[in-house]
Order: C-alpha cells, then structure tokens, then sequence
C-alpha cells in the first residue's frame, strides 16, 4: 500500500475501529459491567484519538478525547457503565463517522450538544452506586523497557511515554546505559538507553500496555508486580509476570475472533486486475502445453509446461479463496439496525445470527447489504406486532429477528426470518387486483401471490412510517437479487411470522461448469444446475419431433434442441445427448450434440452491447484461447416453459 | 432510400476538430468506401482472431472474441451502412479495437475492417455534412465526410451507431 494516500488509508481504518466500537458498545448493552468489552470500547477509542491526531482530524481527535474522558471513568471503576452512557456513545460514534468522512466543519454544533448529553449522563452515572466495585488498591509496577535503536527515527518520542507513565501515578525513573555502544560506533539518532520505571499507584496493567500501544510490538518490555498491599484484582489475571514479552494481547472472547492473525487491506479492483492475469496465464499456458505436446515436443519443455500447469491452477484456487469474506462482517451491520429500529418502532426487537462462517464472493456481500436492509427494516415495521398485540396473540413480547446463512451446493442461502404476523394475503390481494396485476377472482398460486410484494409501488402497509411503507425497496431487493444471478423464496405463515430465503451463487467470479457443444460453437451450462445427462437416439429425436418432450421417471420433461434455437445451420451429430437442468421444481432438457466435460469457468460478463441476448449469462476464455457463452439457466426453463405451454394450449 | 427512421436527438457527436481545424485519424476500408475514426480512440489493431457467434444477437454485433482476456463484440459497420456483406476475409482483413465512452462505462468494441491504411491528418476545411439527398446511408450514423484527394473519406458516428443497441436493452433493462 506504499504510495498509497495515507489519509485515504486512515479513513479505512477508522471506519474499522469504529465498527468494532460499535459492536463492542451493543455488545455492551447486554452484559453492563463487562470488564473485557468496556476495555476494548476504551482501546478503539484510544487509538482513534490517537491516529486522528496524527492523521490531522483535529476535530475528531478533541471530540473522541472527550468521549475517551468519559469512558475512562467507567473503565477505572468510578462510574458504571448505564444504558444512557452507552445510547449517548453510539450517537457520538455517528459523530465520529462523520468527523472521519467529512472536514469536520459544519458539524460543531451536534458535537457540542452530544457532549453535553454526555456529560449529563457521566454525572447521573456517577451518583449511582457502582455496581462492579473494583477493589481500589494501592499498589505498584517496576518496568524495564528498551525501544528499538530505529524508534526514534520511527517518529517515537519516548520522553512522551515517560511523561505518560508519569501522569499514572508517582515515578522513579531512571535511565539505563548498559547497552550504549562504543562512542565510535554510536550513531546518535538512535536510541540505546533503557529505563527502569517504578511506579506506584492503583495503575491496571492494561494502563501501562495503553502508554506503550504504538511502539509495543517491536520493543522489549518487562513489567513486574510490586508486592502491593493488596491482593491484585481477579482480572489482572496475568498478575506476577516474571519475564513478560510485549506482545499486544486481545483481551476478552469478544474481541478474540476478530483478531486472528495478520490482514492486509487491498482495494477489490486489484484483486479483480490479479484474476485476470491468473486468467490470461491460463490461456497462454494452454498455448504453451500445445507445444509442449504436439509433434518434436521436447521432454523437457513438457516437464516444464506441466510444472507451470500445476502452478496456474493453484494460483486460480488461491485466487477465488481470496475474494471470500464471511458473512459475518454483513450480518454485523445488521445488528446496529435492529437497535435503532427498536428505539424507532418502540417494539423490543431481538436479533440472532447462524452460520456467520459461511463465505461469499466480496462483490456479493456488498450488493446483499441493501436489499437485507430492506428486508429487515420490512421485516420489523410491518412483520413483527406491537408488544401488547404479541402478548394478545399468546408470543412473547420480543419480537425476534433471525438471520441466517448457510451454504447449500453451489449457493449460499440467506435466511431472513421474523415471528411476527406473517404476511396478510388478502391484502396482498386486493392490492395486487387494485394495481390490476391479476384481475379479480383470478387463480393465482400460493408463492405467486406472495412474490407480488416485490412489485414496484406494492406497499399494503396502510400508513406510511419513516421506515417502510412507501413501497419503494421491495422491487429493488428484487432487482439486485437478479442481479447476481440469485433467487427469492418467500414464505409466510398468518400469525407465525415470514421467512424470507435469498438464494445467491457462491460466487460471481468462478463456476463450475458443464462444456458442451452445439453446432460448431461451444458453451457452458452452470454444473449446479445440471441434474443428469442422458442420450437422444435417433429414432427418439425422429420420433419426438414436434412434440419435444421426454419421459423422464414417470414425469415429462420439455426439451429445447440448442442446434435450432441457436440456428447453427448444422446436421445433428448422430448422437445427441440431452442436458437435464433445474431451477428449483422446475426442469428443463437441453438437447446438445457432444457433451465435452467439466470446465472451470472464469466468467467474464457479456458487452452492454449484448445485454438484451436472455440465453446467456456471461461469456468465458476456454483453454485454447476460445470464448464459450455461458447459457442463463433461469432464462432457457422460462423459455422450455413457455414451449410446453404452447404446445398444451395447441393440444 | 428514404429515411422513415426517427432522427436520433442528443446523440449526434461533433467532430472534436483541434484548433487548427485538424484531426488525426485512422483510415480503413470496407468494402469500396473509406471510413475514418479518431486515433485516439484506437487501441490496437490486431489480426483476425477467431470470432464466437453469439445467437440471438443484432447482426451488427453478431459475435464476440477474446481480447487480452476481455471478452469484447466484433462490430460489422457494414450492418450499420447497408453495405453487401463481406466476402471471406483477405489477408489485409483486420480488426480495429476502439474504446469509446457509452454510457456509463468506456466499452471496448472491435470493428472488423478490410484493410487498415495510415493515421491521416483531416482538414475541417475540406469537411462538408452529409448531404440530406442522394446519400445510401442513414444520415444520423454519418458525422461528416471529407473530401481528399484520393475520394471520400466518411466519419461514421459511432455513438448514433451503437447507442441503439444500448438503448434497447437500457429500455428492456427498466421495463
């Protein structure tokens, strides 16, 4: 990331630091007097003031010092943690933000009223009864630290860390020679000299690893307990350290899962530049084996094409492991949502999360945001009922929201899933007969009603609430969902609530697919959506002509010959194979002349120019430097659907 | 032929003449006509690659190939001009690749030509409109002819050209 806009970069990771605020904070709101999450809470807002100072966010350095101020009398015991203190904390992270994204001018006003409420919650707070008295105790640390010889060339003022240790409690510091080099070979802008610090004073550990946060990983630090008066607080539980090493400690189950081991942050258009190199490597390397293998190939250029071939293809693995992320980092998004929509709608309202480990495409993840903010939003102002109508109808007067992924053959599943009223079909009905999307009395399907909902201006919500009801957002989930080649299945039970299935390929980048020939041009059908292959005799061609159709265990199953779809303008191959594949119930043959194999396909999206071709979803390279079209399998079941309809209605 | 067509309004693109009243061109053949479009937008010019037919498609973008990994649509201009379609290709047969800026994206296209010649310098002076009689051609797809010694060089417009396509499925997209 050299070269990279510093400022840009910090923007980033702020962005990050305030998430894991944030997330620390409603984690907060559960379990008050946390030690280990108020810590983290203190710590990101720590470091926050620290980088935005360094950084030039002024504002944002002042304001977070107030909010750092006011946490810190929590963290040290004086003041409990309350659910005031922690509403006001999250509206001054929104604060944050836009302290981060914007100049921070304009905005003085909110920060000064936030910080007001603030400190009207610090004063409430305090003349309460601490809950979690932590055993004030006077006690003492010895410290002996060597920063690296490069540190203060780092930008490292140590006499500042001194004087940070010193603001703890009352120091003896001296200063250690012992590792001075000989005058010859000193270079005086480094730094050789240690210090042994004794300090004393009710200081927790954690405040003295606070003081050393951004140099802690390459210095030496031993830090010794004073035999103090008391006995240490249970939490120190790393207490009587002999030789401890510096090495930042994640503190607290919370935090742990998020900090697994090293990341680095690169923007998603590199990773999509890299897999088309991976892409173009491929290609040439089949050019290479050609050589390689055909007439006069030397031995040795063959070893070497196959070495390469291996080497391309661990490359495209990595390559698509890369773009995964978990769901998690969108279903945490999700949770500030649901406290905000519970303040807003005055209905307790409880999240809860499965599958969080499941891994999606990068891409997908954040075109699946805003359709789930729909969803959830829908599903809390329309689905989930009033505390007193829950408790009427016998539920428990939370409300709950689930969330859910799992992975399922080539797709991911994301369940949205409320206990609420469950979707009034009658209205759903009148409304769809008053937009004139079905006439009156028209037999329509049990699913089919339930999918008018994502009709654009559909809203049978009767009152229209800052939340939902506009009928806006429902026909966009609808459109992204399609978008990423994805489905919607909707169920909904009266008085048991909805369940809302958003079905999403694995990935956008990478398929698996079925290679197959029609006339001279090949394609590839998506694997996932092949049931099974099976031959079409001759006779059986010849005699279910015109009527195209083929009896598949006991069910007929339309088929569409490709070769006249796609007026190739060639014979048949003598034999045909058909290529069963599904969506959902729903199954279709495809009739092809030669079924090649199995090809990973690198899907390349299609020309705006050929956007209005339906029969194919993308195109890709095939190994001899080929384009294949990748056919769109939802499209050809409409299509063989359409066929059969025809051919019922002519008899 | 007469033209019953709608005109196609915001489309028109104007020649970018430099101050000078000069443009630097690329010159190639289709057919018996030769057309000219700016240099700046040429890419590369490659030889013939194998082309993937792509069914269903309007016959002016018919097919696709494999550019550098990118899979980009092979224009044939003639569709656009009415030309007869093109004998089987020659060995001065190339394909142009353009990136020109349609709609919200830059869009790679590769334009199939007969023979490429050089990069001219065109004079503004020596341009004249197309005329509104007496022309085969639609007179929106054609932003100005110029003369030159050796005959008539056309700047086809390539945004009226492909705009169309776009806008189809622009429409089918919304609806």
């Amino acid at each position: 990331m050299s070269g990279g806009d510093p400022i840009a970069a910090f923007r980033v990771e702020a962005g990050d630091l305030l998430d894991q605020v944030e997330q620390g904070l409603l984690d907060l709101t559960h379990r008050l007097d946390d030690r280990d999450l108020i810590d983290a809470v203190f710590r990101g807002l720590h470091t926050l003031k620290g980088s935005g100072a360094m950084f030039g966010f002024d504002a944002l350095a002042s304001f977070t010092h107030h909010c750092e101020t006011a946490f810190d009398r929590v963290r040290k015991g004086l003041a409990p943690a309350t659910q005031g203190l922690v509403a006001v904390i999250l509206s001054a992270k929104d604060h944050m933000r836009a302290l981060v994204d914007g100049d921070g001018s304009g905005l003085e006003a909110t920060g000064a009223a936030i910080l007001a409420e603030l400190q009207r919650e610090v004063d409430a707070a305090a003349g309460a009864p601490t809950p979690t008295p932590s055993a004030p105790v006077r006690k003492g640390w010895r410290l002996t630290f060597y920063l690296p010889p490069e540190s203060m060339a780092n930008g490292t003022n140590p006499l500042m860390l001194l004087d940070e240790l010193r603001e703890l409690g009352e120091c003896t510091i001296t200063a250690r020679t012992d590792r001075l080099p000989p005058l010859a070979e000193l270079n005086p802008v480094e730094c050789h000299v240690g210090w042994d610090v004794t300090l004393f004073g009710n200081v927790s550990r954690d405040d003295i690893d606070d003081v050393f946060l951004f140099v802690m990983d390459d210095m030496e630090l031993v830090i010794e307990e004073l035999g103090g008066e008391a006995e240490a607080p249970a939490e120190i539980v790393e207490a009587p350290v002999a030789t401890a090493v510096a090495a930042p400690e994640s503190t607290g189950p919370a935090k742990a899962a998020t900090k697994t081991g090293e990341s680095v942050r690169v923007p998603a258009e590199r990773l999509d530049e890299l897999m088309d190199r991976v892409g173009e490597l491929v290609i040439v390397h089949s050019r290479l084996s050609q050589l390689a293998n055909g007439q006069g190939g030397d031995m040795v250029l063959r070893s070497i094409s196959e070495e390469i071939e291996r080497l391309v293809s661990e490359l495209r693995d990595t390559m698509m492991v890369l773009r995964m992320v978990p769901v998690a980092t969108l279903f945490g998004r999700f949770r500030r949502l649901i406290h905000d929509l519970a303040r807003e709608t005055g209905k307790a309202i409880e999240l809860s999360t499965e599958g969080e480990a499941t891994e999606v495409d990068k891409t997908v993840i954040e075109r699946l945001a805003d359709p789930m903010v729909h969803l959830i939003r829908n599903a809390c102002d329309h689905g989930l009922e009033p505390e007193d109508e829950r408790i009427a109808a016998g539920k428990p007067a939370t409300g709950h929201v689930r969330l859910s992924a799992h992975q399922a053959g080539g797709e991911v599943l994301i369940t949205i899933q409320d206990d609420g009223r469950g979707i009034n079909r009658e209205r759903v009905r009148a409304k769809a007969e008053s937009q004139g999307l079905i006439q009156p009395g028209q037999q329509v399907s049990d699913s089919e009603l339930l999918h008018m909902i994502f009709h654009p201006g559909f809203s049978t919500a009767a009152a229209v609430t800052n939340l939902s009801g506009r009928g806006v957002g429902m026909d966009v989930v609808k459109r992204t969902i399609e978008s990423l080649r994805g489905a919607i299945d909707i169920t909904s039970n009266p008085g048991e609530g909805s369940k809302v299935v958003l079905r999403i390929p694995l990935t956008l980048a990478i398929i698996d697919g079925l290679l197959v020939r029609v006339g001279e041009g090949r394609y590839v059908i998506p694997l996932a959506a092949v049931e099974e292959c099976l031959e079409l005799s001759l006779e059986e061609d010849l005699r279910s002509r015109g009527r195209s159709f083929i009896t598949l265990r006991d069910r007929l199953v339309p088929f569409l010959r490709l070769r006249e779809m796609f007026e190739t303008g060639t014979r048949p191959d003598p034999h045909q194979k058909i290529v069963v594949i599904a969506t959902g119930a729903e199954r279709v043959g495809l009739v092809v002349d030669q079924i090649i194999g199995s090809h990973q396909t690198v899907i390349k999206s299609m020309s705006p120019l050929h956007q209005d071709v339906a029969a194919f979803a993308g195109a890709t390279i095939l190994g001899d430097g080929g384009v294949a079209l990748i056919l769109d399998v939802v499209q050809l079941v409409l299509a063989g659907q359409q066929q059969e309809e025809r051919l019922r209605a002519a008899g | 032929m007469p033209l019953v067509e709608p005109m196609q309004e915001a489309h028109i693109q104007t020649v970018p003449w430099d101050e000078t009243g000069h443009l630097e061109v690329l010159t190639f053949d289709l057919g018996d006509e030769t057309f000219a479009l700016e240099a700046v937008l040429v890419r590369e010019i490659l030889d013939l690659l194998p082309e993937t037919r792509v069914p269903g498609a309007a016959p002016l973008v018919h097919s696709v190939v494999n550019f550098r990994g990118k899979i980009i649509p092979i224009a044939d201009l003639r569709q656009a001009f009415a030309m007869a379609p093109a004998e089987a290709a020659t060995l001065d047969s190339r394909i142009v690749v353009i990136e020109i800026a349609l709609g919200e994206e830059p869009l790679q296209i590769g334009i199939r030509t007969d023979k490429v010649h050089e990069v001219a310098t065109l004079a503004e002076t020596a341009s004249e409109e197309p005329p509104a009689v007496g022309m085969r051609w639609r007179r929106q797809f054609v932003r100005t002819l110029v003369r030159r010694d050796d005959g008539v060089v056309v700047l086809p417009d390539l945004h009226a050209i492909f705009a169309a396509h776009l806008g189809d499925s622009a429409i089918a997209a919304a609806a």
